[in-house]
């Protein structure tokens, strides 16, 4: 028998905490396998931000480091910066993480042109503390912040936050994917494995935006989730490369 | 090497370039900014790195990565950016990372104004982050001292895992003092097996790291800290006695405040009053020696801050309670004159003798 | 019959992501329950397994490997 798929080495022997059908553990795996297959495991220091995915230490084979909520950007820029050329530096956020306490630090981030890769893992809520309301949640949509659902005048828009950060000069490489089928998910992985052969080829900052379920906090079976996705989130957040500078290598 | 004449704020600079330091993360702040210029000509001509931040609580947290990765590195901010900082503070400790932290302090609360103060004694020694810990402060009192102090603080920070602060003032920063740096030595750095620079060749992978979910194992962390505490309390304490050996009244300042605390003692005695200071060097480990020695001797302590009171506290509990403690402070960017200390004397010795 | 399709049952936490891609449709929650409490994801007809990966591919706990079976060499004619 051939050997056709198994897991990769990048990811540790430890079982996870996520709940049943948890995107975070296929996007995991992505970057795993992305590392791997570049065989950069061992040159590439990871920063674990605050969310559900804070314990990614855990899982993912190689040095990491935590940041506190919303600074993984500034910590990855700190590593990058002082660390020998060849070493690869990405960052593993969340909405709330990125895109609300943190959206200082990844909007200048990406001004620089940091020579970081950035996971931005887009569930449209905040899972770890129970459901609230994220600056990615849809109008309408119903949270633990937002009973009634998001209220326009009230609470706001969501922030697009790839097209957002397309505009900085400094961005060499944005696209939005989808984790919602097997055939986005291929394409997450290519999306992934550009966004570190930009960072390798030291042509700026690289982010991959997956757009995530969170079957929980949604109140959906895993497999209805992936269809909410779908039929939710692709309309207000449009898959697509938003930016590539990269010469189109 | 020959005397040079240099700004507060260029010393400290071009002393943590000595100390081994090529990279700095800060954001612009009076009264510090003169630093922050200083180094972003001065750390490549090292092969080094100053990066201005988008805000103080964003260079906290890009110390935090560098000193992941083994690299001496410091920040720059004055009593404002400080306060933005405590989060990250409180992290560098609960992941063990060394770092110096430099706050020239100015008047506050708030806003405050932007002469200086040291007014943020409570927060450098009593925490000021969440959570259990303390961290070494150093608090010169001349450029020189500065330029000596810098080496070890960040020798400290290395040998203990901990980030190490040095509290200036906005005097210190910005007065010109002739300085002499010894010749920059190559500092063995100390093996940091911990730190997150890729595993090649190297083992396993290794995690930086403050959160530990399981309370058992908190408190095991905590207990560890605490225990390096104990060593620091034991090891690190640096303070400065100045005719104190048959002082009937002993002032206690700290930072430029002592300096001009000393030329009242001159004059008090050239009066006949018997003066002397202790001058905590280490604001944090605050030395308990000095007050033991002399707290059955003296008739009354004075502490003398440029703050409505915040190491009067620690002076109080150093005497416990065997002799008066007295104060006298200015806060808002005053500055105390030594007149105005020396009449402070008077008033505690009960009128002219 | 080898198998095609393994599954290391104690890491399944059911979710169904596997049973929903899978092209042949031959993936299902077991009856039994695995040390965790959940119903594993399984597979009976090993020989309808077209060794496509789409399982391993969606599964989010690393549970699945898949082996497909190797060609038999063409014969000199």
């Amino acid at each position: 028998m051939e050997l056709v798929f198994a897991k990769t080495k990048g990811l540790s022997d430890k079982a996870s905490h996520y709940c049943p059908g948890c995107t975070h553990g296929i996007i995991h795996r992505l970057v795993a396998e992305v590392l791997e297959e570049m065989d950069v495991l061992e040159d590439t220091v990871g920063v674990a931000s605050v969310g559900c995915s804070v314990l990614s230490y855990e899982y993912i084979n190689c040095d990491m480091t935590q940041a506190a909520h919303g600074r993984a950007p500034a910590v990855a820029t700190g590593l990058k910066r002082v660390l020998p050329e060849n070493r690869l530096v990405f960052t593993y956020q969340g909405d709330g993480d990125l895109a609300s306490i943190g959206m200082g630090e990844i909007v200048h981030a990406a001004a620089r042109g940091e020579n970081i890769t950035v996971i931005f893992v887009n569930n449209a809520i905040y899972g770890m503390t129970g459901g609230q309301m994220a600056p990615t949640s849809l109008i309408g949509q119903k949270t633990a912040t937002s009973p009634f659902g998001r209220d326009q005048q009230i609470q706001g828009s969501p922030i697009r936050v790839s097209e957002m950060l397309a505009t900085l000069d400094g961005a060499a490489y944005i696209e939005r994917v989808s984790t919602h089928d097997v055939a986005n998910v291929t394409k997450a992985k290519r999306a992934i494995r550009k966004a570190f052969e930009t960072q390798k080829n030291r042509q700026g900052f690289s982010m991959v935006e997956l757009l995530s379920t969170c079957s929980t906090n949604w109140g959906l079976d895993p497999v209805e989730s992936l269809g909410w996705v779908k039929e939710n989130m692709l309309p207000v957040y449009p898959l697509g490369v938003y930016k590539d500078s990269t010469g189109g290598k | 090497m020959a005397k040079v004449l240099m700004k507060g704020n260029e010393v400290i600079a071009e002393a943590a370039v000595h100390a081994g330091c090529k990279y700095l993360f800060s954001y612009p702040i009076t009264p510090q900014s003169e630093l922050v210029a200083y180094m972003a000509k001065r750390l490549p001509e090292v092969g080094g790195l100053f990066l201005q931040a988008e805000s103080e609580v964003a260079a906290i947290n890009m110390v935090y990565g560098a000193a992941s990765a083994g690299v001496r590195v410091m920040t720059s901010s004055s009593s404002p950016g400080i306060s933005l900082k405590q989060e990250g503070i409180s992290y560098l400790v609960g992941s063990e990372l060394p770092a110096v932290i430099v706050n020239v302090m100015r008047g506050g609360p708030g806003l405050g104004s932007i002469q200086p103060a040291q007014g943020d004694y409570f927060q450098a020694t009593k925490g000021g982050g969440h959570g259990d810990y303390n961290i070494p402060v150093y608090a010169p009192a001349t450029l020189q001292e500065i330029v000596d102090l810098m080496a070890e603080a960040f020798d400290v920070a290395d040998r203990y895992r901990t980030p190490v602060y040095i509290l200036g003032d906005g005097m210190l920063g910005q007065m010109m003092e002739p300085v002499e740096f010894k010749e920059a030595v190559d500092y063995e750095p100390t093996p940091k097996e911990w730190a997150t620079t890729g595993t090649r060749g190297d083992g396993a992978p290794k995690v930086v790291n403050s959160l530990r979910l399981d309370p058992a194992d908190l408190e095991e962390h905590n207990n560890h800290l605490q225990a390096k505490y104990r060593q620091i309390m034991e090891n690190e304490v640096k303070y400065e006695e100045y005719l104190t050996e048959d002082a009937e009244y002993i002032i206690v300042a700290y930072g430029t405040v002592a300096r001009i605390a000393k030329n009242a003692i001159k004059t008090a005695r050239s009066n006949g009053y018997k003066v002397g200071m202790i001058r905590p060097i280490t604001l944090w480990p605050f030395p308990q020696k000095p007050f033991t020695a002399t707290r059955d001797q003296v008739k009354a302590y004075l502490t003398v801050e440029m703050s409505a009171g915040q190491m009067v506290e620690d002076v109080r509990l150093a005497v416990n309670g065997r002799k008066p403690v007295e104060f006298y402070g200015r806060t808002g960017g005053m500055v105390p004159t030594q007149e105005a200390i020396y009449k402070k004397i008077v008033e505690i010795a009960g009128g002219d003798q | 019959m080898e198998k095609r399709v393994i599954f290391n049952t104690d890491l399944c936490k059911g979710c169904g992501l596997c049973v929903s891609v899978c092209p042949t449709d031959i993936i299902f929650l077991a009856d039994n329950l695995n040390a965790k409490g959940y119903r594993p994801a399984t597979v009976v007809e090993q020989e309808k397994c077209i060794s496509c990966a789409a399982c391993g591919r969606m599964c989010p706990d690393y549970v699945i490997t898949i082996y497909r079976p190797e060609k038999k060499k063409k014969s000199a004619s």
